[in-house]
């Protein structure tokens, strides 16, 4: 296998542990090059952490790891010029001015440059790509929150990254900064050959932006492939329903086709009001959410009660 | 080679970002507060005699200039404390050389704020305090290394202390001990006055080498009659100050990396969240 063919990250058997508390277990997946890929879970399922063990910001406490061919936990600094990090609040160096805090970052790149990709970004063009042009002089503590996201987007980028690292990008974005936000992911990804990796609890989000969706829940994917796919993967059984001799029957199936058929069969008359319901990914979706926070609800309640007052 | 020299230049460029913003708008009235309130504490005192001929602001002047110094450590401190809290430490720890650079803004940053302190409380203090000697031809050789010596030896400890408390709070426990030691250092009393015992706890750390190498270059060998032993002890001076130098740009790396290692973006949203607890 070349070295262009291998995945940029692989992830294998990766688990992680704080005490006795297990947050990651025997998570695997990997990320092609130029892919954008989705890590879609609700609150609490171990995005974050995953994200920051290849960020290189966490140990993890077993599993094989290589992003870019490294282990991110004994990355270099040659490794740090190759990858884009965009967490999920930042808040720092709120005195600065937007281009003074590009030029900076950006001058630490310039050493890192190579034939195929020059560093850093043009400041200019940087500010064009993410709508901050107009901003530039501006303080960073008085941007407003889509225009924060945007700034810090753009650092993320300023050494013409191999791989970025996107964490809730949208989170407390209003509708608009957030599709401004979309259309800034589809054009790094198409025009800069560049593969992305982010975390979001939104499926419509993680549908229109990724290649490829992997769901995380409580620590365990559970699914991973194209939206279509992961419907085929994950959805169950559609509901089928019928009211035979007066009475409503209400039944889930895997296949609603065959017992449709069945049902016809065995009762030639008497059958009326036939409806099949089709269980659609975001049904799925948001009864793992529900689940998952029913969980985390219980787990409180066991927190609370072991706590004295 | 190219990336150490790249990320020394940009951590230069950033030290003088941050000076300008150290002394810019409100902040100003801060950082000039402290050099302008001890300048007006020496004027007050300039009729004090202390015997000899001196008075007190003689020997004050030099020794404050030693304290401004070793005020470094605490600075470093307080504002790695602060760029942990927002998460400024960890935006240098993602970017390749991001850690040299910062680090190397800040000995910039609050070496020259510091110097600006000292010219705060020279320049005027050169026109009304009497008896200070500064013809001699070592004086300002003496006060220059002395000067180096100390700004290095405070700041790259501050960095490997500060790197220790995770929060603005925990420095704010730290600045008491610092701000004991400079009173038991013979800053604004010779600490020929201070029991034995106390004032060989003193001799162990930077901030008293300081304030004596400082009374040495600006005042007359005769003034030396007041210091232990009768003397300015430039040797030992330099060779505590330079042990320090030593103990700081080892330990400094080790503890920032250990810190820095630990940094991620979780961390800094949780002590966030601690701070908020704080303040609700």
């Amino acid at each position: 296998m070349s070295v262009r063919d291998r995945p940029v990250i692989e992830v294998e058997a990766l688990r992680m542990q704080y005490g006795t508390d297990e947050v990651l277990r025997d998570v695997s997946f990997e990320v092609n090059r130029g892919e954008v890929l989705a890590l879609l879970g609700p609150n609490g399922a171990g995005k974050t952490t995953t994200i920051e063990i290849l960020e290189g910001l966490r140990m993890r406490s077993a599993g094989r790891v290589a992003v870019l061919g490294v282990d991110p936990a004994h990355a270099d600094e040659v490794w740090r010029a190759r990858v884009g990090i965009v967490l999920q609040s930042w808040r720092d160096h709120a005195k600065w001015r937007v281009r003074e805090l590009i030029e900076y970052q950006g001058s630490l790149y310039a050493p890192y440059s190579t034939e195929h990709r020059p560093r850093p970004w043009d400041v200019d063009a940087l500010l064009a790509a993410v709508g901050l042009s107009a901003h530039s002089d501006m303080m960073l503590k008085s941007l407003s929150g889509g225009q924060r996201r945007r700034l810090d987007v753009a650092i993320g980028l300023v050494g013409c990254p191999e791989l970025v690292f996107f964490d809730e990008p949208t989170a407390g974005l209003d509708p608009r900064a957030r599709r401004d936000f979309h259309e800034l992911v589809r054009l790094i990804a198409q025009e800069f050959d560049t593969t992305i990796l982010m975390t979001t609890h939104d499926l419509a989000e993680a549908e229109q932006l990724a290649h490829r969706i992997v769901i995380l829940t409580q620590g365990r994917i559970i699914a991973d492939g194209t939206s279509p796919e992961l419907a085929r993967q994950i959805v169950g059984e559609d509901q089928v329903s019928w009211v035979f001799s007066g009475e409503r029957f209400t039944r889930d199936v895997p296949d609603a086709t065959a017992f449709a058929r069945e049902l016809l069969l065995q009762h030639h008359t008497g059958i009326s009001e036939l409806e099949i319901r089709r269980a659609s990914l975001e049904d799925t979706y948001l009864a793992l959410v529900q689940a998952a926070e029913s969980a985390d609800v219980r787990a409180n309640e066991r927190e609370l009660e072991g706590t004295p007052r | 080679m190219s990336t150490t020299i790249t990320g020394a230049r940009a951590g230069f460029g950033r030290g003088l970002i941050e000076l300008r913003l150290a002394f810019s708008g409100a902040e100003l009235v801060g950082q000039v507060f402290w050099p302008v309130a001890t300048l007006v504490a020496i004027f007050l005192v300039r009729d004090v005699s202390i015997g000899a001929g001196y008075t007190l602001d003689t020997f004050i002047l030099p020794g404050t200039l030693g304290m401004f110094v070793a005020l470094g450590m605490l600075l470093v401190v307080q504002q790695l404390a602060a760029d942990r809290e927002d998460g400024s430490l960890l935006r240098a720890k993602i970017t390749p050389q991001g850690i040299p650079a910062y680090l190397i803004g800040k000995l910039v940053q609050i070496s020259a704020t510091i110097v600006a302190y000292l010219a705060i409380v020279l320049l005027p203090g050169l026109v009304f305090v009497d008896g200070l000697d500064l013809g001699r031809p070592g004086s300002w050789l003496t006060f220059a290394w002395v000067v180096v010596l100390g700004l290095i030896a405070t700041q790259t400890i501050g960095a490997a202390l500060g790197s220790l408390v995770s929060s603005s709070r925990g420095a704010g426990y730290l600045s008491l001990p610092i701000l004991g030691l400079i009173a038991i250092s013979g800053i604004f009393a010779p600490i020929t006055a201070l029991p034995e015992w106390l004032a060989w706890i003193a001799q162990v750390f930077p901030v008293y080498w300081l304030g004596l190498g400082m009374r040495s270059a600006l005042l007359p060998d005769a003034a030396a009659a007041v210091e232990i032993g009768g003397s300015w002890r430039p040797v030992e001076t330099a060779m505590v100050l330079g042990a320090w130098v030593v103990a700081g740009i080892v330990l400094a790396p080790i503890v920032l990396r250990r810190m820095a290692r630990k940094e991620s973006g979780s961390r800094v949203a949780e002590r966030r969240e601690r701070a908020l607890q704080r303040v609700g």
